[in-house]
């Protein structure tokens, strides 16, 4: 395990391996099939200040290599995660895990931030500014560099944990984003969620996803995720964190290798609900095969 | 739920387009009748949910009707042939309170997962009724299969090729114990008008992870959200925000 172990903002990880916000609930699920204190951390689902049902279904459609999906943040809101949710997931997840919280103003944002600060399992506060499924919120503070300053500057000022920035890959320039968010004080960033896609069923003639447009995840984007990571890690000093669609060992040690700190697994949990331990067991064999001693050794190491 | 590997036995068409897989492994994660499975299939990314239809010692029976690519590669799957499946999926039906003589209901490819669900009913000693529900004559299927179980059995199709005219609804009986239903959201809205008495309701979405995880199947009910795949796909009669719109 000591080989595996990475640092991300000053907390140790027995492995770089964390399931990406909304495709690992609160871990419940998962916990049934196996110990999920396996994981390095995980990001639990999306929180808002207030409860939302998500959009109208269907929410999910099949794509090459992937999937698109929909949901739109469905969350029971912070104060239910805070008073429900946490004090199940302490009993079967007993490390630091990562707060993925959402908003539809800056005062949201740092509102729902500042609820989350007082929980002591919460080890970094991840704030999406990139989810593609909701209007008016998400999203937009991802694509505009004075926007997602903004947020970044209104969190950092309520909590003290790590703020990690998720950044949006529909955008002409995410270096130019991470630099904003960087510069306002974030202590590092995670990319990408979502590319915002569409498919439309024959049948019908009509979008297939109600929402009509959803985020795309799964192999399908690796290499984009990957091209991205990379300049974002040659353009920032703060950690990052890799994700997007992350589905083996492989994949992990290519992520670091462009940057990565650490590496989120999102879509191929869903697919494979086993695919973090197998990715975690398989780390050591692949490690050796390219003669890695240590998995802190290669990040960054092609930029 | 539990990741298991089923062979396929046999894959036969019922009708032009809905085929019959009869499947040999561990059916113990199967728990009730109107559970399902997630088959994972090569070249596609997420698994394909389909409802369980018959559960026999090691013998796994399902019933699907092609409408897609992921359908339309399980048809082409040989005997012989192992499916990767996540087993035992769902809420499936409750039994306990039927009653003396519950009816059960079906609209096409909802038919299946009826089947088990009738063998089970039998088993406690259950006069049951099966209305199934198709557009024509030549759409029909496993109307001989439920006879043969000791059900009564009433067909509608919608063009009056076989059995009464019209939509499932048309042949309900006068005063079940309580129904059991499965088809398009449209049946089950018809049913859970025409029907008085207290039931359940099987629902079918596009799931993407088909265990609870996603969240791409959730639906907003009198007793919170529930998710389809996790929560479902059976809702009670009483949950359902058709009550508040009564």
């Amino acid at each position: 395990m000591e080989r595996t172990k990475v640092n991300l903002l000053g907390i140790e990880l027995d492995n770089p391996v964390i399931p990406a916000s909304g495709t690992f609930g609160y871990g419940r699920e998962f916990a049934e099939l196996y110990d999920i204190n396996i994981l390095g951390s995980f990001s639990f689902k999306g929180t808002t200040l207030h409860p939302r049902l998500g959009n109208p279904l269907p929410r999910i459609a099949e794509a090459p290599a992937g999937m698109l999906n929909a949901v739109g943040l469905q969350n029971p809101g912070v104060d239910r995660v805070i008073s429900e949710e946490l004090p199940n997931l302490a009993k079967i997840f007993h490390k630091p895990v990562m707060a993925n919280v959402s908003g539809f103003s800056i005062e949201e944002y740092a509102e729902t931030c500042k609820r989350l600060d007082t929980c002591e399992q919460v080890g970094w506060l991840e704030v999406n500014i990139s989810c593609p499924n909701v209007h008016h919120g998400g999203m937009s503070f991802g694509t505009d560099p004075a926007q997602a300053a903004a947020v970044t500057k209104a969190v950092k000022a309520v909590t003290t944990k790590p703020v990690i920035m998720k950044l949006s890959p529909n955008v002409t320039d995410i270096a130019a984003i991470a630099k904003a968010c960087a510069d306002a004080g974030a202590d590092g960033v995670s990319l990408i969620n979502t590319l915002m896609g569409m498919r439309i069923n024959l049948n019908t003639r009509r979008p297939v996803i109600a929402n009509v447009t959803g985020g795309l995840s799964g192999p399908a984007v690796f290499p984009v995720a990957l091209r991205m990571v990379y300049q974002v890690a040659k353009a920032v000093d703060i950690p990052v964190i890799g994700m997007g669609g992350v589905s083996s060992a492989e994949d992990v040690i290519e992520m670091m290798m462009a940057g990565a700190t650490a590496v989120e697994i999102g879509a191929a949990n869903l697919a494979d609900p086993f695919a973090c331990k197998r990715i975690i067991e398989d780390l050591p064999a692949v490690m050796d095969k390219y003669h890695i001693n240590q998995l802190t050794d290669i990040i960054g190491g092609a930029l | 739920m539990k990741q298991t590997s089923y062979i396929i036995l046999e894959n036969k068409p019922l009708t032009i387009n809905v085929f019959r897989m009869m499947l040999r492994g561990d059916t113990s994660p199967i728990i009730a009748p109107g559970q399902f499975i997630n088959i994972q299939l090569d070249g596609l990314y997420l698994r394909r949910p389909i409802s369980v239809c018959d559960v026999e010692g090691d013998r796994l029976t399902i019933i699907y009707k092609v409408v897609g690519r992921g359908t339309e590669r399980l048809s082409r799957m040989a005997p012989g042939a192992a499916l990767d499946c996540f087993s035992g999926l769902g809420n499936g039906y409750g039994l306990t309170c039927a009653g003396e003589n519950p009816v059960l209901v079906g609209g096409g490819v909802g038919v299946p997962p009826l089947y088990l669900l009738a063998k089970k009913l039998l088993e406690q000693g259950k006069r049951v009724t099966v209305c199934l529900g198709f557009n024509t004559a030549e759409e029909i299927f496993y109307s001989d299969e439920f006879k043969a179980l000791g059900c009564e059995v009433r067909v509608s199709t919608v063009d009056g090729s076989y059995g009464a005219k019209g939509f499932v609804t048309a042949v309900l009986p006068d005063k079940p114990s309580y129904y059991y239903a499965c088809g398009p959201e449209p049946m089950l809205k018809a049913v859970f008008g025409a029907l008085d008495c207290s039931g359940q309701l099987s629902f079918e979405a596009r799931m993407g992870c088909g265990f609870g995880a996603c969240m791409g199947c959730t639906c907003e009910t009198l007793t919170g959200y529930k998710r389809i795949c996790k929560d479902g796909p059976v809702m009670r009669k009483e949950e359902l925000l058709w009550n508040a719109q009564r």
